[in-house]
């Protein structure tokens, strides 16, 4: 099934040639309305008028997550907020989040491609989708739950937690479609289990999971355990929100990149330079329709590759890769993005002096757990228990209170943690290991 | 009056106490009395030795992190109720014990109690001042 035929099935070289008209449209709106794009034109001597083709793409500057930062909260909006009908954000590295907004048009789009997504993934008009996804300033809860309307299924807004509700829930409402981080559907699994429900047995039958990295051998257990179709779905705040590719049921391979609202191209990380099809690089997409936030070639840090190959499922639109990983530091755990810089200005907030940690992630069953390893030094040292304590306690706290996110702190003794060519090794990320 | 003790953050790991030992043994550093408190992932490992400054140094080259506190000693009679008749007093003058520990060895018909208090002074005057006898840096770091 295809939600929108004309759009998802347009030839190629229609795709190309709307992209370039919207590509034009939205440069010219940036250079208009947004000071931060118009100047860092003028640096590199472009015009609007200078972008005759999709390959001028690439004379374009990039657009970083710092830049955004920079930005707080409003500095990259391209129309005044009046115009602006919902406003999401996501955490950030100072306890200042990304701000996105949205005008009325946005919203829309936004919900036209959450409904493309759905039916994309076997789902429509009577279907009970059950969201578990956080409903909040997180773009993923109301994300779906637009689109899912839109589609015309019955939708739970269920947010996150409380996972015996959940179960009871899908119990006896009948849900067949479960919305939530893939990590999260193993653990309903493991629940329903000890509830003494066979979670089999439900009326549940696809899944879409988002929001967090996985791998293809987790997509056989969540399968196999909830005997369901799991199927991924991308999005980042920054661009859209969920929705911004997601696989079809026919063929789980690849996602679908929505090309009549995205232009993705694949770069190498370290140069800039873009890289021919089917080559392994980082993700950078130009938004072509936004104009709430319009951004132009904004740098995803996710690795994947593109796919132009014509899908079974008779969409047009490229496809990306699988995940396979991040061209920065940025570390997801439990769905929440944390960037170790997070972590470190909690440490020297509460020690005081440079912080000398360690950030240990573990798959525990399905969950993951994050352990924060700090050396104890001579100003944090006391000879008393319980103000080391006190001492572990109120990082735990401040890390929970910036960044959502529970974790253990061990304190370790110093030069415990492993410094390679003067500098530590900040992240041990053992999850990796198991895909 | 005051006696430096040495104390030592150790993780919870096989092999760490005994790594401390022969530190100190091989600098010629004897132990009079320790106490080890721990928590499920580290321990406080507290030493009264005969040269503290030298134990600090060699465990500081071995990149320990270690800290000097100021504790006191004192002469507990070895009878029954002993030591209740000191915690009294202290709590009679509102002094907090914050940890204490048995020397093994005794000074005389007594047996010698190191305690560490939120405030050592205070604690110093009010066990003074009920004749209390408190022992002699020199005397305890040589039992």
């Amino acid at each position: 099934m295809i939600w929108n035929d004309d759009f998802e099935t347009l030839p190629r070289e229609a795709i190309e040639s709307l992209q370039l008209k919207r590509l034009q449209q939205t440069v010219e709106k940036v250079y208009a309305a947004v000071p931060f794009y118009r100047d860092s034109f003028n640096k590199l001597g472009i015009k609007p008028a200078d972008i005759k083709s999709l390959a001028d793409l690439q004379r374009l500057p990039f657009t970083l997550k710092q830049d955004m930062r920079d930005s707080y909260p409003y500095g990259l909006f391209a129309v005044p907020l009046e115009q602006i009908v919902r406003i999401h954000a996501s955490s950030g590295t100072t306890g200042k989040p990304t701000v996105v907004g949205y005008t009325r048009r946005d919203i829309d789009n936004w919900t036209e491609l959450m409904a493309r997504s759905f039916v994309a993934a076997g789902t429509n008009r009577g279907d009970i989708i059950h969201n578990a996804y956080g409903y909040g300033l997180f773009t993923g809860g109301l994300g779906a739950h637009y689109g899912a309307e839109r589609v015309g299924a019955s939708v739970i807004p269920m947010s996150g937690g409380n996972t015996k509700k959940q179960l009871m829930i899908m119990q006896d409402f009948g849900s067949t479609v479960l919305t939530c981080t893939p990590s999260y559907s193993l653990y309903l699994a493991e629940a329903a289990t000890e509830e003494g429900i066979d979670i089999r047995k439900l009326k549940l039958k696809v899944g879409i999971f988002g929001a967090e990295p996985w791998s293809e051998k987790m997509r056989q257990e969540i399968e196999a355990k909830l005997n369901i179709k799991a199927i991924d779905i991308y999005g980042l705040s920054e661009i859209l929100g969920p929705g911004v590719g997601i696989e079809c049921i026919e063929a789980q391979n690849g996602l679908h990149l929505w090309e009549d609202h995205f232009i993705p191209e694949i770069i190498n990380p370290e140069t800039g330079e873009v890289l021919p099809d089917g080559e392994k690089g980082e993700l950078v997409i130009t938004t072509i329709t936004k104009e709430g936030i319009p951004l132009i070639r904004y740098r995803t840090r996710d690795i994947t590759r593109l796919m132009k190959e014509p899908c079974v499922c008779g969409r047009t639109h490229a496809r990306i890769e699988r995940l396979s990983g991040r061209s920065d530091d940025m570390l997801i755990i439990r769905g929440v993005n944390v960037f170790p810089s997070q972590i470190e200005s909690v440490l020297f907030s509460v020690e005081g002096v440079e912080p000398h940690y360690q950030l240990i992630v573990e798959r525990d069953g399905n969950l993951d757990t994050l352990e924060v390893q700090v050396e104890v030094n001579e100003q944090t040292f006391s000879d008393e228990i319980k103000i080391l304590q006190g001492m572990t306690n109120r990082i735990r706290k401040d890390i929970k209170d910036l960044l959502g996110v529970t974790c253990k702190v061990r304190l370790v003794e110093p030069k415990t943690i492993a410094r390679s060519e003067g500098k530590a090794k900040r992240v041990i990320d053992n999850r990796r290991n198991e895909s | 009056m005051k006696v430096e003790q040495i104390s030592i953050f150790i993780e919870n790991k096989s092999g760490r106490l005994a790594e401390i030992t022969a530190i100190l043994g091989k600098a010629g550093i004897n132990i009079r009395a320790l106490s080890l408190a721990d928590t499920s992932d580290f321990g406080i490992l507290r030493l009264i030795v005969d040269d503290s400054e030298k134990a600090l140094k060699v465990l500081k080259e071995q990149r320990f992190t270690v800290s000097i506190t100021n504790v006191i000693g004192v002469a507990v009679p070895d009878t029954p109720g002993g030591l209740t008749s000191i915690l009294q007093i202290l709590d009679n003058n509102s002094v907090n014990v914050e940890y204490m520990y048995a020397f093994v060895e005794r000074s005389g018909d007594n047996a010698v109690i190191i305690f560490r208090f939120d405030n050592i002074d205070e604690a110093i005057a009010a066990l003074t001042k009920n004749g209390i006898k408190i022992l002699p840096s020199e005397h305890i770091t040589s039992i």
